[in-house]
């Protein structure tokens, strides 16, 4: 894609995020290379929202973020959707007041190729049929694996390079969490870089190409899969054997 | 007989002010859960300017309609923009007093500029009414509640069918989440009280139309009900708000009928005080249909 190999897709040096007094992240840097699986584990509380708020805009931060090369720096969040970053927050942000099917839609909002859209909907219809089945509810229907399949969906519309995905596996049964990690697999085949944030930190080490450890504010360790699994302090302190 | 149908039609006239205005109390709350009480001002200003354009420049009735339509419109986005956008971290409390004191900036605006009642200028007067079975309907007045409709319906298939109706209702949702769907949260409210103010400027012409005489206090009382209207509907809920200017005209009309007239604004104003005590959340929608 024109770019030199080597260059991230997305570079974060030196970012800040606080709230108020208290500061979330205090200098982190770190880079995510295209078709990459990048996971970002911590304790709850280390800051990984935090930083992914700041990648796609949603909170004030020093530092810099920069994607393909070019600066965020004044980028509105919603810019930063049509620059190529999805960021699938926290908690799933689906609209309950909402169908299934205009959740989906407004996601494509920033998209004008009206059988773009149409062939990434019967995508994501094909791969969760129960959004298929779902698509006249209101979002606040779902149950919480139906939302977290919506909200991956949501992201598939948007039809972006880099999908930032907050703790997606969180609330749900073992069953449904091997699902998720699965599509997530699927989603990266398909040429998506993502970057994990998860606090089951097992899965989420193998499901990566690297990693790194977030320890109140700050990137206490990072490294490849194997090296991070088989690392004593990741092991004693995220693995819990 | 022929007088209840009489004063149906009066209904009819008097709820469609008032569901055009309360669309825009309910639409603003939608998304920014405040309450805009300067919107009876912005639906005065509209009458204001379609006076501006159709007598004191002379304008036919369309261009002068549609140009005080569009500029109310504006005004309602330049209202927000420099009023309530600065406040929309701080507390509801402090953008709803600033509301306030937008709606006496405009009346006393207006009365600066017009120290005197104006009279919009009679247009129709070649227009004639229709009669059957002792009820009388001025064709003007059919028009003004036909057009009233028009407009609801087309609001009603905005909000309900439209990527900007799911934006302003994801907003009205989770405002939080709005961005990462690519949607521009400043641009979409922005919208909002284009469409809202725009709806009450309409509401003001259509409103002088039948009452021509025209001052810059006019749109107090008649926010107050519309305002009423709102909360009967439910307040954030579209098609509550076009049902609550309608039930609201039918009470009113039903207290001239029983009551004294001057009853008309108590028994209003006391259904808003039941309501808040009883039924904060109106009459149709169940508790929470919008997050609050
Ligand atoms: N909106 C907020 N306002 C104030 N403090 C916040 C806010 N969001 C997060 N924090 C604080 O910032 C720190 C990092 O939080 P967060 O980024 O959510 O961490 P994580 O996602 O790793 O659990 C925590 O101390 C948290 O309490
Ligand atoms: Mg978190």
């Amino acid at each position: 894609m024109g770019e030199r190999p080597g260059e991230p897709l997305l570079k974060v040096t030196n970012l800040t995020v606080s709230y108020g007094p208290i500061k979330a992240v205090k200098g982190v840097s770190l880079e995510v290379y295209r078709g990459e699986v990048v996971s970002l584990i911590g304790a709850n509380g280390a800051g990984k929202s935090s930083l992914l708020r700041a990648i796609s805009g949603l909170v004030p931060y020093g530092g810099e973020v920069a994607f393909e090369g070019g600066s965020l720096a004044g980028v509105p969040a919603h810019k930063r959707v049509g620059r190529g970053i999805t960021h699938v927050p926290e908690g799933r942000g689906i609209f309950g007041n909402l169908s299934v099917m205009e959740n989906l839609t407004l996601a494509t909002w920033q998209r004008k190729d009206k059988t773009g859209i149409a062939g990434d909907l019967d995508r994501v219809f094909t791969r969760f049929p129960r959004l298929r089945e779902r698509s006249g509810q209101p979002g606040n229907t779902l149950s919480g694996g139906e939302q977290q399949m919506l909200a991956i969906g949501r992201a598939l519309m948007a039809n972006n390079e880099c999908m930032l995905l907050d703790e997606p596996s969180m609330g749900l049964s073992p069953l449904l969490v091997e699902d998720i990690f699965q599509v997530i697999r699927e989603i990266n085949a398909g040429g998506v870089t993502i970057v994990l944030v998860e606090q089951n930190a097992n899965m989420a080490i193998l499901a990566s190409n690297r990693g790194y450890v977030m320890e109140s504010g700050v990137i206490a360790l990072s490294g490849s899969r194997d090296e991070l699994s088989s690392d004593p302090r990741v092991i004693d302190a995220y693995l819990g054997v | 007989m022929a007088y209840f149908l009489q004063q149906f039609i009066n209904v009819l006239q008097t709820g469609s002010t008032y569901s055009l205005i309360a669309l825009g109390y309910t639409m603003v709350y939608g998304v920014l859960s405040m309450i805009n009480f300067a919107h009876g001002d912005i639906f005065m200003v509209g009458a204001f300017l379609f006076f501006l354009f159709v007598s004191t420049l002379k304008l036919p009735f369309v261009p002068s309609m549609l140009a005080a339509t569009v500029l109310t419109a504006l005004l309602g986005v330049a209202t927000e923009r420099f009023a309530y956008r600065p406040l929309r971290g701080a507390p509801k409390m402090s953008a709803v007093i600033t509301a306030l004191g937008v709606g006496v900036l405009l009346e006393h605006l207006t009365l600066a500029i017009n120290p005197y009642p104006r009279h919009i200028p009679a247009m129709f007067e070649g227009s004639g009414t229709w009669s059957a079975g002792g009820v009388v309907i001025s064709q003007l007045k059919a028009a003004i509640i036909v057009f009233s409709l028009l407009m609801m319906a087309l609001l009603d298939f905005t909000i309900n069918k439209t990527k900007l109706g799911m934006a302003i209702r994801a907003i009205s949702w989770d405002m939080s989440v709005v961005p990462l769907m690519g949607v521009s949260v400043n641009g979409v409210i922005a919208a909002t009280f284009a469409i809202g103010a725009g709806l009450g400027g309409i509401a003001g012409v259509l409103y002088s139309l039948a009452y021509p005489v025209i001052n810059p206090y006019m749109g107090v009382m008649v926010g107050w009900k519309a305002f009423i209207s709102a909360v009967i509907g439910g307040i954030g809920n579209v098609r509550g708000a076009i049902v609550g200017g309608y039930v609201l005209g039918l009470v009113e009309t039903l207290t001239i009928v029983f009551l004294p007239a001057t009853y008309r604004d108590v028994t209003a104003f006391s259904l808003l005080l039941i309501l808040l005590v009883y039924r904060p959340y109106g009459l149709m929608g169940k508790p929470k249909t919008f997050k609050v």
